[in-house]
């Protein structure tokens, strides 16, 4: 048996990024991962850093939205010092193209509605018609009618990310603990037992950051995380000469050349399997945006799972039936790396949450609460 | 460093290597060809610079991309040398002008922005 000051199930962006602050704030602290048979949100996602379509309705999450990407300088910069590894951090701001002025009027109305629900908080945006945006973007498709704008936005390289929260959570004396599946957790206050095929670690705090798995591990620690997987689909072209300069939503061009291709959304359990109609509305977007992007070839598709809340908002919560165990659900492990490793795990060493977060909590899907 | 098996049947297609003649039995891959043109290297990489050849010969590892007649980023494994063939060195990423691209694309709706859900 071996003793910690936290554990954390879950070694994707969301658990390695909590590991990371906690070691960081002097905790001693085990991540328990699965294997390379884990479905991995955190090595297929799309590596933006987005904010401006973020929390529609729900100003708390585009508060926390904002809070992790003025994070995520700090971090970047910390984790390339510490480990070496640029995470390729560009925050330009983002554009996200309309095809047609029926998608435009739409999001303008949109990005008007987040604009108001910011209140004193703010919420710089600007709508860009064609004009102006075909002076930014060479061989604009003659559908796109415009663009929501935000400062707010940018993208990284995600598996850097990971790969770097890994080195830092190692060198400061993190212990790594892969190929490991929870098989029995015994939970009481502040009081946390955790059971492997013949192991056994302890811990009086714990923080389930499983993604998917913590829809049946939140039960056994006090919590409740309904998420569910929804599927998305990428393409990826050859590299190019750099040709944004910055990422546009569903489009963007890596440091090193390549275009990924977004986005899609469909229920289809726990399948990764791709669509070929679903790739080629992919491509048909794209195209209508950039024509010139039907001259690249595809060089990789790929599916991955987002961890998706039944609302869509993330969930972080702390158990009152058993102090010590906290969660945190979301399907922007990128985009909120900096308030996870930042924000969130300062909480946990404290102890609790900050009251900022009692609106992600649960406790909203619980009707008879809610009566 | 390569050279064809003493059983591979006659060289007779003639194709370019980065301006040298190679000749190479029918059937041969354009990588082959580089590899018998004695080149060091065939591309540098967009990423770090450093130079790279033909590696796994099956498709798999993207080392051995290349100009082919004419068009970049070709995986040479996986194409027959021709007669004729011109097989042109990379330097980092390819170049695309967007504003040079003259096609006109196939008429379809405009999907939905993300498509296959809400």
């Amino acid at each position: 048996m071996t003793q910690f000051d936290a554990i954390v199930i879950g070694g994707g962006l969301v658990g390695a990024a909590i590991g990371y602050g906690l070691v960081r704030d002097g905790l001693r602290v085990a991540i328990v991962d699965e294997g390379d048979i884990a479905f991995r949100a955190s090595r297929g996602n799309f590596g933006l850093v987005w904010v401006q379509s973020k929390g529609l309705g729900a100003p708390h999450y585009q508060r926390w939205t904002r809070l992790s990407a003025e994070e995520w300088p700090a971090l970047a910069a910390e984790l390339g010092e510490r480990t070496g590894i640029s995470v390729g951090l560009e925050q330009p701001g983002g554009l996200q193209l309309c095809l047609g002025e029926e998608e435009l009027e739409k999001r303008r109305a949109m990005m008007e509605q987040m604009r108001r629900e910011a209140g004193n908080f703010g919420f710089e945006y600007r709508m860009l018609d064609r004009s102006e945006l075909a002076g930014i973007l060479p061989g604009l498709g003659a559908s796109v009618a415009g663009a929501s704008w935000t400062p707010y936005d940018g993208h990284a390289n995600s598996l850097n990310l990971l790969h770097a929260l890994h080195k830092g959570f190692g060198e400061r004396g993190g212990t790594y603990l892969p190929g490991r599946t929870v098989i029995e957790a015994h939970a009481a206050p502040h009081d946390f037992r955790v059971e492997f095929a013949g192991e056994t670690i302890v811990a009086p705090k714990v923080v389930l950051a499983a993604g998917l798995g913590n829809a049946k591990l939140a039960p056994l620690f006090g919590l409740l995380a309904p998420v569910r997987p929804q599927r998305g689909q990428i393409l990826v072209t050859e590299r190019t000469n750099r040709l944004w300069p910055l990422p546009l939503g569903s489009l963007r061009q890596t440091q090193e050349g390549t275009i990924m291709l977004g986005s899609s959304e469909e229920d289809v359990g726990f399948d990764t399997g791709q669509k070929p109609a679903i790739m080629r509305n992919i491509a048909r977007r794209a195209v209508l945006c950039f024509p010139w992007i039907a001259e690249l070839q595809i060089v990789r598709a790929w599916a991955a799972l987002r961890v998706m809340p039944p609302d869509g908002l993330p969930i972080y919560d702390e158990s009152e039936e058993f102090p010590g165990a906290f969660t945190a659900n979301c399907h922007s492990g990128v985009t909120l790396a900096g308030a996870h490793a930042n924000a969130f795990a300062p909480m946990v060493t404290a102890g609790a949450l900050d009251p900022m977060m009692m609106p992600f909590s649960a406790k909203r899907f619980d009707v008879s609460a809610a009566a | 460093m390569f050279r064809p098996r003493p059983d591979a049947p006659a060289a007779t297609v003639e194709v370019e290597v980065d301006g040298r003649t190679v000749r190479v039995p029918e059937g041969a891959s354009a990588a082959a060809a580089v590899l018998l043109a004695g080149l060091a290297s065939l591309r540098d990489t967009p990423v770090t610079g450093s130079a790279r050849a033909p590696y796994c010969m099956m498709g798999v590892c993207f080392e051995c991309l290349a100009e082919i007649d004419g068009v970049p980023n070709r995986q040479s494994c996986m194409i027959a040398a021709l007669p004729g063939m011109r097989i042109r060195r990379q330097r980092g990423a390819r170049d695309i002008d967007p504003e040079d691209v003259p096609r006109t694309l196939p008429s379809f709706p405009i999907p939905a922005p993300r498509s296959g859900g809400a």
